[in-house]
């Protein structure tokens, strides 16, 4: 089966992937733009997760009311989501109805209304939404060890803003925002499926070549500095469980150091899957797991990072035994991290993190929603190539690339510690 | 070329099903699209043989069944799955225990050894029995501060009072500290089998592989005396809205569940229900539940209706997360919707929506491996014959407005409701 691939730019500066898979009558359509928390400054906090959602909220052409329903009359699947980075959109269509998700983000790319009182009753939801997040202890701890770990960077705030930016943003700063943002020459169009790649490239210019390219959208992200010396915070709230989260400095996706990382994460602390939709694996036999939860020290930990346009964070996260300190857990976690700063790891170790690689890869390229999804979002931190030749740059990483980034960033005195400390029914 | 709808939906003309002379049924179907392949299935070993004082041994024994084999640790076991980038879980229901997995093509043979070993022969060592104790009581004790979690037990134990249903099948911290090995090494011996079970292989295996490599690993597996499940007791009609808070001191958002008892899945009513839930709380951004509650009125991220359709009764209920302060509110909305379900029914532009939406999204549920082995699943659970998802269209398309409101009336009684809280 040939999955052919086609990838232009539009005169108004729209990037446009396509390719063909004929396994079901399925097509996706992703629209992405480069906009998220990473274009946001102090005041309009979460302004890109709240335009997301008040794409929702209707057009001329697509009312509301007309909006919501349109999609899933049809059969389809759509959502959005806003990230460190991107924001995107996708439809997943029975394949003959498509046409109905282009002419939507076609027309919500300029059109959308913004009325006053959908903002109103938007800001209600959002601030639910926020508080439905405060009800978890992971969420408070991250919130705060990731406002520790950057100060001039926008990546200090979490993606879904401030409640106090939550409560006092205005309909203009949101129209201006989406105003700024969502123009074609910022945005990028992957649809794969069961389709013709001429008459679908030809119906695409059709609908979006019309709108007229914007100004490139202003960046007001700051290089983070180097941070120097560890940080430790405590957050207190209800329950009896304690957390901590230890978060180091890591580098940009396109920087070559990310591969060699991705395969001392797997060691270390299981893989990660970067498709956000198709799982990942157990990781009871990870380093971190044998030296954590094994010994009784946490009940569970992970290991993860992001794909990133600026450097960010590595976290590990452990739920700690009920019967032990968050001391003695994040002193074995040392121990660990010690070992890999200085003993080379073994062949075998890295040839198992690349298999563990290929097989997520596999279960990632099942359904046509996880390959739309990854010909648009590589791009938004590196370009598709990078997606196209990730196994191949985890088979060139040698044990001495592993300890020098080892060295590199998984050093105590740049990291962030964050306890989340119980109150076991005492009051705040 | 294009693809045609009906070819790729699965069918007679190409589920292989077979039953094993030892009782295990395989149904297996292929997909060379991407190398991988992903297992799923079911046995007869869920909770409703739990005693009361023991409440969570099925789920215990379930997740303890890969910590050790007669012939493999823990530590083993893992070892070989991970470094292949295999996944295999096993988890416990109220009927039935199950096991999913996925691996590459050509570690099938592995995982399906694994799966076999875990099933036949585990051997609960008493070192991975504690510390996987001290695993489960942390995760109680998160549950205890999880507000969504909690609104849904207090749902279950006011509608299903007195009745299996009202467990909690991960049980309570009480009842698992009681738990001993010599409980999960009996209750493997007397519930664990090969009678009942059905296994669902999805993947870039040929169907006659899939079944010979089922046969190697399981062909053999014979227990005398695998006790057959309690029967269920009648449940008892609720007789007045009863309405029950659970406090979580320190909370910013309270979850709210509001519901009543819904048909099984054999039911000849289970079709127009689930189209009328559709209306109710999932269509577009989730039904008329969603445009009272999170539209119109702001008051929630999520609010939505869901349907749970099993062996035996099942639940339809309303759940939403609210702030603290406007619980009522929500509660009187979410009431108000249920009357005017009751009272008026639904209209046909509402029907036809959500016929087409069912017709449309059916493929997009069976895209992926693992939805077409839950399909397969679906099909050997509920007896619903290999040609169900070919019929299927025919199935919703038959459904009329006079159905819908007859179910709604039969089972939604707004003055009979079961209302849960969780929060501060």
């Amino acid at each position: 089966m040939t999955n052919s691939l086609t990838e232009t730019t539009l005169s108004n500066g729209l990037k446009v992937f396509l390719k063909e898979i004929h396994t079901a009558p399925i097509i996706s359509s992703w629209l992405w733009y480069r906009v998220g928390s990473r274009d946001e400054v102090q005041g309009k906090t979460g302004i890109s997760h709240w335009v997301e959602h008040m794409q929702f909220k209707g057009t001329p052409q697509f009312p509301a009311n007309i909006l919501d329903k349109a999609i899933s009359r049809e059969g389809g699947a759509w959502n959005a989501m806003t990230y460190l980075d991107w924001t995107a959109y996708f439809e997943t269509m029975p394949a003959d109805k498509i046409d109905l998700a282009l002419r939507l983000e076609a027309d919500r790319m300029t059109n959308s209304q913004f009325d006053p009182e959908e903002v109103a009753s938007e800001r209600t939801v959002i601030i639910s939404e926020r508080e439905g997040s405060e009800n978890e202890p992971l969420f408070q701890l991250g919130e705060a060890v990731q406002q520790t770990a950057f100060r001039v960077h926008p990546y200090h705030h979490e993606v879904i803003g401030d409640m106090a930016d939550l409560r006092t943003m205005t309909r203009d700063n949101l129209y201006n925002h989406y105003r700024e943002f969502y123009v074609p020459n910022n945005a990028v169009m992957a649809v794969s499926g069961d389709f013709e790649t001429d008459k679908m490239l030809a119906r695409i210019r059709e609908l979006f070549e019309p709108i007229p390219a914007g100004k490139e959208p202003a960046r007001v992200a700051r290089g983070e500095l180097p941070q120097n010396g560890e940080v430790r915070l405590t957050v207190e709230g209800p329950g009896s469980t304690s957390y901590v989260q230890a978060c180091y400095h890591f580098p940009a996706a396109s920087h070559p150091d990310f591969f060699p990382l991705s395969v001392l994460d797997s060691l270390l602390a299981g893989p990660s899957n970067l498709n956000m939709f198709s799982g990942g694996i157990s990781n009871k036999t990870s380093r971190l797991y044998r030296a954590l939860v094994d010994k009784e020290l946490a009940v569970s930990v992970h290991g993860g990072a992001q794909a990133t346009i600026d450097p960010f964070l590595y976290g590990i996260t452990m739920t700690i035994h009920p019967k032990r300190k968050p001391e003695e857990a994040l002193a074995a976690l040392d121990k660990q991290l010690q070992k890999v700063r200085e003993e080379k790891v073994s062949k075998e170790e890295i040839a198992r993190a690349i298999k563990q690689a290929r097989a997520l890869f596999a279960y990632g390229s099942e359904n046509i929603t996880n390959q739309s999804f990854w010909l648009g979002y590589a791009e938004m931190f590196a370009r598709y190539e990078w997606f196209q030749t990730y196994l191949d740059k985890l088979a060139k990483v040698t044990a001495k690339d592993i300890q020098r980034v080892a060295n590199e960033y998984f050093k105590p005195q740049s990291r962030v510690v964050g306890t989340y400390v119980p109150l076991n029914g005492k009051a705040k | 070329m294009m693809a045609k709808n009906n070819s790729t939906l699965p069918g007679p003309n190409d589920i292989y099903r077979e039953a094993l002379p030892n009782g295990i049924t395989v149904l297996t179907r292929s997909n060379f699209n991407s190398p991988s392949v992903v297992i799923g299935g079911f046995f007869d070993a869920g909770s409703l043989f739990d005693p009361d004082a023991k409440l969570g041994l099925a789920d215990f024994a379930a997740s303890a069944l890969m910590r050790g084999t007669k012939k493999r640790t823990f530590d083993k076991i893992y070892n070989e799955l991970e470094s292949t980038g295999a996944s295999l879980g096993f988890s416990s229901g109220v009927h039935k225990s199950g096991f999913n997995g996925r691996s590459l093509a050509e570690d099938l043979p592995l995982l399906l050894n694994l799966l076999a070993e875990s099933l036949m022969t585990p051997t609960f060592p008493k070192t991975e029995i504690e510390k996987m104790r001290a695993q489960f009581l942390t995760g109680l004790a998160i549950r205890a501060q999880d507000t969504s979690d909690m609104a849904s037990m207090v749902f279950d134990e006011i509608l299903f009072k007195d009745h299996p249903y009202s467990r909690a099948e991960d049980g309570h911290p009480e009842t698992v500290k009681r738990i001993t090995q010599s409980d999960l090494v009996k209750f493997h011996r007397d519930h664990f089998g090969s009678r009942g079970m059905v296994i669902a292989i999805v993947g870039a295996v040929k169907s006659e592989e899939a079944v010979r490599q089922v046969k190697r690993a399981l062909g053999a597996w014979q227990v005398k005396g695998q006790k057959e499940a309690p029967a269920l007791p009648p449940l008892k009609p609720m007789k007045k809205t009863v309405n029950r808070h659970h406090q979580i001191a320190g909370k910013s958002q309270s979850d709210l569940v509001i519901g009543t008892t819904g048909p099984m899945r054999k039911d000849a009513d289970f079709m127009p229900a689930m189209l009328g839930n559709n209306i109710l709380g999932q269509f577009g951004l989730m039904g008329r539940i969603g445009d009272a509650v999170r539209e119109k009125a702001g008051l929630a991220y999520y609010a939505g209706s869901s349907l749970s359709a099993g062996i035996g009764p099942g639940s339809w209920e309303v759940s939403a997360g609210v702030n603290p302060a406007n619980v009522n509110k929500a509660t009187d909305l979410i009431i108000s919707e249920l009357k005017r379900f009751v009272d008026d029914g639904v209209t046909a532009d509402e029907l036809a929506d959500s016929q087409t939406n069912f017709i449309g999204r059916l493929p997009l549920s069976l895209e992926s491996n693992g939805g077409v082995a839950n399909a397969l699943l679906n099909i050997e659970r509920h007896d619903l014959g290999l040609d169900y998802y070919h019929r299927y269209e025919g199935l919703v398309r038959e459904v009329v407005r006079e159905d819908v409101l007859r179910v709604a009336r039969r089972f939604i009684d707004p003055n009979k409701l079961a209302i849960a809280s969780a929060g501060a």
